[in-house]
């Protein structure tokens, strides 16, 4: 007898894959919120506004604090007790917000390091010609943190892609929730869940590849 | 005509610049020099606006504010009439030689694109780098790297360019070229002002050399009195210290 049942394994992949779009859905509505919500915090800590600076310090601390699935069921099982409104958020709902707050604080972090780790001497030469502090940040500055700040967020984006795997634990039937269907239909919890770890596998080795190609073409500029 | 009356900075209980005057007229090179940390850099910065002066007057063509009542538009005002060549050379790196050269033009003069990089094209012709119009400053030399701080400084026409210490960062064998680009835009009457520890430079180009010590210009006049007949005890001093090292390092190891 096989130690794998290999057609079962490769039966399953199109069952699986019919559930990569809401996997990728989720991710990618999780990271275009996160990044922007990022941002705002990013521009707060860097200038420093008073009142929320503190406030977004707060928000960063809880958000980096508490585990990813602490929040989710916070959201989803924990806040509707509380406030009415949120009784009818859906799994897939609770699990982007989720996502998208947990990761902008980690993401806000390291875009704020980018922004100050561009060259002093590229915003004194931006202002010694004349440019406002609007159009420095446009064409100077934020092109320049885009290339110190790619790698590290291109990492969250691959770690929130595995993250959504816990939207799961909120009745959400992706990638990991259909795997575990599956399973539990056939009984070959090994060859199910080996077949789901290559499928995420494969997903995020494609998006290593982008990643490279993107940060070879920022790196253009700086090759010697 | 620029016209510098009475400017003050302090850095907490510091006085670096204690009360400047200074008029330099149009076609003028002038030169600052003196040891270090006596406030010739602050002075080039406050001119820009770089550092924000604490008192005194300061007149650019038809700029004419107190430096502490200055608004916005007059900030950039002065910088837009004030070009500034960095010692460490400060060029876009993001940009190519020729967008570096291009980037004012575009973004504060809002001359179409075109037309700006056919500017920055002329501009790279005068500073003999045109074969370098779309690289990026980190595949340059020190010296081409500064060329094209000063071709984007030429590119602002401005009323003055300063230089702040041009050549202090570059390896030796890049000094001259830079120089050299200097010295021709003085032969076309560029005014500029400029910092800097080259004293055959001084000696040879500027129309007048201005002495500062302790924040204060202690002593100018053409080279020719200041170097050979220095009336203050400060300069003398100065003088003999440096020039003994230039003279010692510009001869040859045998």
């Amino acid at each position: 007898m096989d130690i794998l049942n290999l057609d079962y394994m490769l039966a399953l992949v199109p069952i699986l894959l019919r559930y990569l779009p809401l996997t990728l859905g989720m991710a990618a509505a999780g990271m275009v919120l996160a990044l922007a919500l990022a941002c705002g915090l990013a521009v707060v800590r860097v200038l420093k506004i008073p009142g929320l600076n503190a406030v977004t310090l707060l928000f960063i601390s809880f958000f980096r604090g508490t585990p990813l699935l602490v929040q989710l069921f916070l959201f989803y099982y924990g806040l509707p007790q509380i406030m009415a409104f949120l009784t009818s958020i859906n799994g897939i709902t609770a699990t982007i917000m989720g996502l998208t707050l947990h990761f902008s604080a980690y993401m806000a972090e390291s875009i704020r390091a980018a922004i100050v780790g561009v060259d002093r001497s590229q915003t004194e030469a931006a202002l010694s010609i004349g440019m406002t502090n609007a159009q420095l940040m446009r064409r100077i500055v934020l092109p320049q943190a885009t290339r110190i700040a790619v790698p590290t967020l291109m990492n969250y984006f691959i770690d929130m892609i595995k993250a959504t795997s816990l939207a799961f634990t909120l009745g959400v039937t992706e990638l990991m929730g259909a795997t575990q269907k599956e399973a539990a239909g056939s009984f070959l919890y090994f060859e199910a869940f080996v077949t789901v770890a290559v499928i995420y596998w494969a997903i995020v080795e494609a998006l290593a590849w982008l990643q490279r190609r993107l940060e070879s073409r920022l790196n253009e500029a700086y090759r010697r | 005509m620029i016209k510098v009356t009475q400017l003050v900075k302090r850095f907490g209980e510091t006085t670096v610049l204690d009360g400047i005057d200074l008029e330099i007229r149009e076609g003028e090179i002038i030169v600052v020099i003196g040891p270090s940390g006596t406030g010739k850099s602050t002075l080039l910065r406050c001119l820009n606006f770089l550092e924000q002066p604490d008192a005194g007057r300061l007149a650019i063509g038809d700029l004419d504010v107190d430096v502490t009542q200055a608004t916005k538009a007059d900030i950039l005002s002065a910088r837009r009439r004030t070009a500034f060549v960095f010692q460490n050379y400060a060029l876009f790196a993001n940009k190519t030689a020729r967008e570096n050269i291009a980037e004012g033009l575009i973004v504060v003069n809002r001359w179409p694109k075109d037309r700006a990089y056919a500017r920055a094209v002329e501009i790279l012709k005068r500073i003999g780098l045109e074969d370098k119009a779309d690289a990026y400053p980190a595949s340059l030399s020190g010296g081409q790297q500064q060329r094209v701080g000063i071709g984007r400084a030429m590119a602002a026409q401005a009323e003055v360019i300063l230089f702040d210490e041009p050549t202090s960062s570059l390896d030796p064998e890049w000094v001259e070229e830079v120089l050299g680009l200097m010295k021709q835009l003085a032969s076309e009457r560029q005014t500029m002002l400029v910092v800097t520890h080259e004293m055959s430079f001084a000696r040879d180009v500027a129309d007048r050399v201005v002495f500062m010590d302790g924040g204060r210009i202690v002593e100018q006049g053409p080279p020719s009195e200041l170097f050979n007949a220095p009336k203050d005890p400060r300069t003398r001093d100065f003088l003999r210290k440096v020039l003994a090292t230039q003279v010692s390092s510009s001869t040859p190891a045998s």
